[in-house]
């Protein structure tokens, strides 16, 4: 069964309709990812799951459970986290109260603080600091690290290697392959060899609709599908 | 500009502006009892217009409306409190300061109990249908301020409006040439003790960091798990309480007022969290000092520019920080 389904879903944003008709199952565990060229409707999607936009007609169910109408904090609450592509970091709170606000209730689990660190060493080193005053790389691992210091099931993250230096994607890619063994990640990327090294199923959102899904195995292998559905001269 | 803006940074940043301010005043004036006077009335006079402003500041910040009618808090709080004192009149003029600081308590507390009361009916029936439509905000804000400007005219009359104070309170203590309204101190001490608090507050628990993080980034906050809507509401309820204590102290500052009291004010208001900033409390307070010490001073120095004032001040700083003094970070 899967962890997220999605059946149908449309969203309009005022009188655009950016999501015509998108139907995926996200199963439990590993990293799916969401391809798709600029403009196509994937941080639409992550954005709808969240009912940050709501979704009409159609329906998000996670574990079974109808999430379409409910407030977004009520969907935060079923185990879900959102990385968006902005980061979403308060940056005149500093690297600790950050944090502070993404746990159940103002304490932290030490080993899962212990583990964060490991991940993301340079959140310790800056953890007094505003967050403001991080870099984009920094602030990426704070978003990261933020969605994941309470247990969650599903988490969204939305473009994490926008603007980043080969190094701390790396480092990022290292992250999430250590999370996706605890959490399942709902990927959009537009780096496909990033995603193509965590991916475990993907689908392709095209103009609002999901344009193919399968393994990123097969999607790997096939690379007329791949020039076909991601290049720009397409 | 940059190289300037540095500057004062290392030296103490925007906090120092007031100072500066009262160093120049105290050049231009002379007679220091004089400019000893009027800067304990300024201050006095910019911690009751922060009480007014910080709540209109925070709601912005938080939920980016434009609460046209925060107006109508400060004029029911002024109303409500000068209706209580009179009818405590016996307590007001009683010998007992142990009485006179009852009265005062019970009027501060029906003023403030009033604004929570009228902030949630407002934030719930006038407010909540017009999130995200600034025009609509200004429109139906403005709207209620009217007939909540009607209601007290048809209720407290249109003529003016005494205002007892309790007898604790009347005087003035008198320190060599310099002569302290008690009055005025205390409306100095009871800001402090307001600002203080919600200082606290907004830096010292949960919930401030929530309303802090509220400010920046309200998706965000709602992505974590919280219902921001829920926590405007006390914010809401809160800032009106602030605006109806304003009101309350204003009134007895005034000792006569009428229903425009409110209106009046919103000027004054508007032109403090501007300049300090949306959405920030110290940028708040900072620019309610500074409104109070500048209309002192030029009230003093140059009465024909005493009106202007304010204005010049906000466009001096608006040239110099767009953003206002310390506005918090979106």
């Amino acid at each position: 069964m899967s962890l997220l389904s999605l059946k149908n879903m449309k969203t309009s944003i005022g009188q655009y309709h950016v999501l015509h008709d998108i139907s995926i199952e996200v199963p439990e565990g590993g990293v799916f990812v969401l391809l798709g060229r600029n403009g196509a409707g994937k941080s639409t999607t992550l954005r709808s799951i969240m009912g940050l936009w709501s979704p009409s007609p159609g329906s998000v169910t996670f574990r079974s459970e109808d999430l379409t109408g409910l407030h977004t904090a009520e969907i935060a609450k079923r185990g879900i986290a959102f990385v968006p592509e902005d980061m979403g970091i308060f940056g005149g709170l500093t690297v600790a109260e950050n944090m502070v606000l993404a746990t159940a209730d103002g304490s932290f689990d030490k080993d899962r603080l212990r583990w964060i660190y490991d991940l993301f060493p340079a959140l310790e080193k800056f953890w007094d600091k505003p967050a403001g005053a991080l870099s984009g790389g920094q602030k990426q691992m704070l978003s990261v690290a933020r969605a994941i210091i309470e247990p969650r099931e599903l988490i969204l993250i939305d473009e994490p290697t926008k603007g980043l230096a080969p190094a701390i994607v790396d480092n990022m890619a290292e992250a999430f392959r250590q999370i996706s063994d605890r959490s399942t990640i709902l990927l959009v990327e537009q780096n496909f060899e990033f995603a193509k090294s965590l991916g475990r199923d993907m689908a392709v959102i095209e103009d609002g609709r999901i344009a193919h899904a399968g393994t990123m195995a097969d999607f790997a292998a096939d690379q007329d599908l791949q020039d076909r559905l991601l290049s720009l001269s397409a | 500009m940059e190289r300037l803006n540095e500057t004062i940074d290392r030296l103490g940043g925007v906090y120092l502006l007031p100072l500066a301010v009262a160093v120049l005043a105290f050049v231009l004036i002379g007679a220091p009892s004089s400019w000893a006077t009027l800067t304990v009335a300024g201050l006095a006079m910019g911690m009751m217009i922060f009480l007014m402003a910080s709540g209109l500041s925070l709601v912005f910040g938080l939920m980016d409306v434009l609460n046209f009618g925060h107006s109508a808090f400060i004029s029911l709080g002024a109303f409500i409190s000068a209706s209580v004192l009179a009818a405590m009149g016996g307590w007001l003029g009683a010998e007992s300061v142990l009485l006179n600081a009852a009265a005062l308590l019970v009027a501060f507390g029906a003023a403030m109990l009033f604004g929570l009361v009228a902030g949630w009916f407002f934030e719930t029936v006038i407010i909540k249908p017009v999130y995200a439509d600034h025009l609509r905000q200004i429109l139906i804000t403005m709207g209620a301020l009217i007939v909540v400007e009607e209601l007290i005219l048809a209720i407290w009359g249109g003529t003016p409006f005494s205002v007892g104070r309790p007898a604790f309170l009347e005087g003035a203590f008198v320190i060599g040439d310099i002569t302290i309204e008690i009055y005025r101190a205390f409306a100095f001490a009871l800001g402090l003790l307001a600002y203080a608090a919600l200082y606290f507050v907004l830096n010292r628990t949960r919930l401030g960091l929530l309303i802090r993080a509220g400010v920046e980034n309200r998706e965000m906050v709602e992505a974590l798990g919280f219902r921001i809507d829920r926590l405007f509401i006390g914010v809401f309820m809160v800032g009106s309480a602030l605006a109806a204590l304003g009101g309350a102290m204003w009134a007895g500052y005034e000792t006569l007022i009428t229903p425009h009291l409110g209106a009046d004010m919103m000027i004054v208001v508007f032109i403090v969290v501007i300049i300090g900033g949306l959405g920030s409390v110290q940028g708040t307070l900072l620019g309610a000092i500074l409104v109070g010490l500048m209309s002192n001073y030029v009230g003093f120095l140059a009465p024909k520019l005493s009106l202007a004032s304010n204005m010049l001040l906000m466009m001096a700083i608006l040239l110099w920080r767009p953003n206002g003094l310390k506005p918090a970070v979106k």
